[in-house]
């Protein structure tokens, strides 16, 4: 199949989605690669570039459309490609199908399938052609880049021979894969970072990556397992919770970076003006949701501004275009995964399997049909978080309190146990004659100095104490040795066979202990 | 030789076995600690021998020297795999030893009493001995042939002699239900006798009968002095310690064996008491305590109380056990040693399976060739691992793992988290998350080695079954978990040429 690549007519947009290295490998899978002209320029691709890859460049997007069997980008068509579009040629781009009815209504009248690269279900092995993820993954990249960018201080606190430079506060809002890339840059640049979601079961990844996790008290937190691992809707008792957490966060924060999206709907509001008020001079906001209205109340998207009391708050909607070299190769390379699954023989034929949980998921409109939403995918994004048991931490007035408890209970179980003990010996007393007792008193000794050293001795060693205590018990061939002496025949025969069998154990008791213990070697 | 060195020579014997047995708190002071037990042992036995009240030496030391010798060919030929049997069998043969003590002194009580009525002596008075009595009547040369033991016994008050019958009673009864216990327990070690839980029908009633019975003959006893009622007690005795065995099942049989080793030795402390023999005594509570920590340790172990392991079985379940999701996904040799060549960190945790497939040389082996790639190897002994307390070290110790790089279950929990590769051989009840998730599971609250919690794990086992308690085990079904099925030495021995 011959696999084009256009030029992106959005405007401001940078990126390409083929690239040299990619074509190389699509080419590799039986494919034959084309480009229009220039498509790669801005992402730093030349012509020459992808010709010495073995790719066709096309003068013009006609040319490329007329050719191609499958063709690639990356921001979705607009009406004037997408009714370019012939039967049962292939589309694979981001495309919103949600957002953008008229389009898929346009597409399938002209009867073309299309691969939205944005439908691609979350799960383990879509991983390599999730496009949301790559690029989200840059633009938390490029966010925290562009919020030093225009913050007049260090992220890393120093203490210089000029005096003291604090470290940066840096709060981002929503963990998801942007999120996640910016904690990761921020806290590598050195600076305090704390970070926020709904979803406490991402609370792991945060720490993981060094940041604080902002701590909700929450009843009824979300199960972000439920839907795909994506943020949902919160009920309007959280979001006052959250807002609330947010307003003391305010003010000591430097940089704050928002993330947070729902699919499928507006940006919610996180940020309100009232927050940035709040905020210091010079700090700066980064709203990486601007696209889709924006998670401050003041940002205006595609522009940077300066809020009142000078706070910065940049709504920028295009932060992966503005790495366009980074942002092409790894889209180049969800694109070329994807046509890797939609090329199972590795034969240059496309066969477009409806029965696989990816390929049906990701495709919008086949055959003349809209396949759009797909069937709930058949294996869960994530587990289910397991709701964790709240460690409470105790003061240390209260510590000192179950303390105080547990030696007291420890002090009344260890008198009771004396005072009952002594009572029973005591009773015993009572009756007995002064010879029973001389023994008696030898006894309770001996069974006091045995809890003491057996609680001492290793558990490894549980089976040698075994073979020589059952060694010594035969220590009751004294008895049978001291009645062996008797007169009557019936008492000497018994008495033998005791000493017999006590011989049996002694020797055999503790040479098979010595045995054992010569075993046991240090390394 | 006069009392006098006797007692000076129990006191150091006494003071050997106490620093015997504390010397096993560590493995190099318990190779010395050995020494001191059997320097103890025998001063204790020269002692007596020589002492005054013993005879017959001829046949005392040929005795000693036939079981010794019998002793010490057992002892260098026994497997370590058959330690178990061993040490059930070893406490049989105490257990027979304080019953036929126990006749013993019960034929000399008798014997003097008829020596008494033979004599024409009726009524004497409560608060005076056999031999003072007898003076009083005139007789004074009555028990002038009797020694040792036989005088002893003659010198005893009306009140002391019905100590010495509780005494003897008491070492008779716990002797017999040693003996049988041990008996059975030897049997179902050593697969002789089914290793599953029986019980007659009526079950614990028979028991309770049997116990009851025992109370009663001992009332008659301390009565009349009757033979007959300390020998239906015998048999009563037998009974109760060979069905309350029958009635405990296989993995169980750690608990089982050290109880019966502290009933070993409160049989030799009731007999010291009958004997009037201090050293008896001590060492007598010396091994009960020490069996009786066992005993609970092992329950703690298991997080069950004595009383429920004695009366066998598992508890009744409170609900349903929790559903378990997934599948077992078995892996072949190849995947497990591409896993082990790739670890950094590797946990061990073997079972009674091990120690049935005689697996420990291989498991050697596999620990030598991993630590020489530098990778870090551990043992994680669960205390109940095996079928004898400590079961699973000796074992390691065998096939030359040291013993440094074998640590107990509290030691190690905290790791799994940071380790690459846990690999069960063997074991299952003591790795199954269960017990901490599922509060309906039979097993649940026992302490579990955490295996689950690292990346990976595999558990060498022989096929699909579940293990001892017939519980499930969730941690085959954890998406961590890869089932290496087959026999356990034949696995590893596969799994020893891929490690390079």
């Amino acid at each position: 199949m011959k696999i084009g690549a256009l030029t992106e007519n959005f405007p401001g947009e940078n990126r390409v989605a083929m690239t040299p290295e990619s074509a190389a490998q699509l080419i590799k899978l039986g494919h034959v690669c084309a480009i229009q002209s220039g498509a790669g320029a801005k992402s730093g691709f030349s012509d020459a570039l992808y010709l010495a890859a073995g790719v066709e460049v096309l003068a013009d997007a006609a040319a490329v459309v007329a050719a191609a069997d499958v063709l690639v980008k990356v921001r979705g068509p607009d009406m004037d490609e997408a009714g370019a579009l012939r039967d049962g040629q292939t589309l694979i781009s981001f495309f919103w199908p949600a957002q953008n009815p008229d389009l898929l209504e346009t597409v399938k009248a002209r009867r073309a399938t299309v691969v939205a690269m944005d439908m691609v279900p979350r799960i383990s092995r879509a991983q390599k052609m999730d496009a949301l993820s790559s690029m989200a993954n840059i633009a938390g990249y490029r966010a925290v880049i562009e919020a030093g960018n225009n913050f007049g201080r260090f992220f890393t606190g120093q203490i210089t021979a000029a005096g003291k430079v604090p470290p940066a506060k840096v709060l981002i809002v929503g963990a998801g894969v942007a999120g996640l890339a910016a904690i990761g840059t921020a806290t590598s640049l050195g600076a305090i970072v704390y970070a926020f979601d709904v979803r406490p079961e991402v609370s792991e990844q945060i720490e993981s990556m060094g940041a604080n996790f902002v701590f909700l008290e929450f009843a009824d937190a979300q199960d972000g397992a439920a839907t795909g691992g994506y943020a949902a809707p919160s009920s309007p008792e959280f979001r006052e919770a959250q807002l609330a957490r947010f307003r003391e966060l305010a003010p000591e924060m430097d940089i704050v970076i928002t993330t947070a999206l729902i699919p499928g709907r507006p940006a919610p509001k996180l940020w309100t003006a009232d927050m940035v008020a709040m905020m210091k001079p010079g700090s700066v906001i980064i709203d990486l949701a601007a696209e889709r209205g924006g998670n401050c109340d003041l940002t205006v998207p595609d522009q940077k501004i300066l809020s009142d009391n000078g706070v910065t708050i940049v709504g920028y909607t295009d932060f992966p275009s503005r790495m366009a070299a980074q942002a092409s190769t790894l889209y180049s390379n969800n694109i070329r995964h994807m046509l890797t699954d939609l090329t199972p023989r590795k034969d240059g034929v496309i066969v477009h399997n409806m029965a696989d949980d990816v390929i049906r998921g990701a495709t919008v409109a086949h055959q003349g049909e809209i396949t759009f939403p797909p069937p709930p995918p058949k294996i869960a994004a994530i587990a289910a978080a397991k709701p964790k048991p709240k460690v409470v931490d105790l003061t240390p007035v209260e510590k000192r309190a179950q303390e105080v408890a547990v030696f007291r209970t420890e002090t009344r179980n260890q008198i009771a146990l004396l005072a009952g003990g002594g009572g029973l010996i005591l009773l015993v007393g009572l009756v007995a004659p002064a010879s029973f007792m001389q023994h008696f008193i030898v006894f309770v000794l001996s069974v006091f100095i045995g809890f003491q050293v057996i609680w001492n001795v290793s558990h490894s060693l549980h089976t040698p104490l075994m073979a020589v205590t059952n060694a010594i018990s035969s220590i009751i061939i004294l008895g049978a040795l001291m009645q062996i002496g008797s007169g009557s025949w019936l008492v000497i025969l018994l008495a033998a066979l005791s000493v017999f069998m006590a011989g049996i154990n002694i020797f055999g008791g503790f040479m098979v202990t010595r045995r054992m213990l010569a075993m046991f070697q240090k390394s | 030789m006069d009392y006098g060195f006797t007692t000076a020579a129990y006191v150091v014997a006494a003071v050997l076995f106490i620093l015997s047995l504390g010397g096993l708190s560590g493995q190099e002071s318990a190779k010395r600690a050995v020494w001191y037990g059997i320097a103890g042992m025998a001063l204790a036995v020269v002692a007596t021998v020589i002492g005054p009240g013993a005879g017959n030496w001829v046949v005392s030391v040929v005795m000693i020297a036939l079981g010794g010798a019998i002793g010490w060919v057992v002892a260098q030929r026994v497997q370590m795999t058959e330690m178990p049997q061993l040490v059930a069998a070893m406490h049989s043969l105490v257990g027979l030893a304080a019953v036929f003590i126990g006749f013993n002194t019960h034929i000399e009580m008798v014997s003097v009493a008829g020596t008494l009525a033979a004599a024409g002596i009726e009524r004497c008075d409560p608060l005076l001995s056999a031999v003072t009595c007898a003076a009083k009547f005139g007789q004074p040369d009555l028990f002038a042939n009797l020694s040792g033991f036989a005088l002893q016994v003659a010198d005893k008050i009306s009140v002391e002699i019905s100590i010495l019958r509780v005494e003897t009673f008491l070492g008779v009864f716990i002797g017999a239900v040693t003996f049988t216990g041990s008996v059975i327990a030897f049997g179902k070690l050593a697969g002789k006798v089914d290793g599953k839980a029986k019980k007659l029908p009526g079950g614990h009633l028979l028991n309770a009968g049997a116990a009851l019975l025992s109370v009663v003959m001992l009332v008659v006893y301390l009565q009349s002095g009757s033979t007959v009622a300390l020998l239906v007690v015998t048999l009563a005795a037998l009974f109760i310690g060979y069905h309350l065995i029958m009635g405990i099942g296989g993995a169980d049989m750690p608990v089982v064996v050290s109880m019966l080793n502290s009933y070993s030795g409160w049989a030799a402390a009731a007999i010291g008491f009958s004997l009037g023999n201090d050293l008896l005594i001590v060492v007598g509570a010396l091994v009960g305590s020490s069996g009786a920590i066992l005993s609970y340790i092992m329950c703690k172990a298991m997080n069950r109380s004595f009383v429920s392991v004695i009366l066998g079985g598992f508890g009744g379940t409170t609900g349903p056990a929790m559903e378990i999701s997934g599948e077992q996904i078995a892996i072949d040799t190849e995947g497990v040693a591409a896993a082990l060549n790739d670890a950094d960190s590797i946990i061990i945790i073997p079972g009674y399976g091990m120690a049935v497939a005689q697996a420990q040389q291989s498991v050697s082996e596999l620990t030598r060739k991993l630590r020489a790639k530098g990778k870090t190897v551990r043992f994680a002994i669960h205390p109940v691992a095996g079928r004898l307390p400590g079961h699973m070290n000796v074992l390691l110790a065998e096939a030359r793992v040291p013993y440094d790089i074998v640590l107990e279950m509290d030691e190690i929990n905290e790791d799994f988290p940071s380790t690459d590769v846990a690999i069960v051989i063997g074991s299952n009840d003591i790795v199954n998350p269960a017990a901490q998730d599922d509060p309906n599971s039979p097993i649940a609250g026992m302490p579990v080695l955490e295996c689950w919690k690292a990346k990976q794990v595999f558990v060498s086992k022989r096929g699909q079954g579940t293990g001892y308690s017939g519980i499930e085990n969730p941690l085959f079904f954890k998406e961590n978990t890869r089932m290496f099925y087959g026999d356990a030495k034949k696995s590893l021995d596969a799994l020893l040429p891929m490690i390079d």
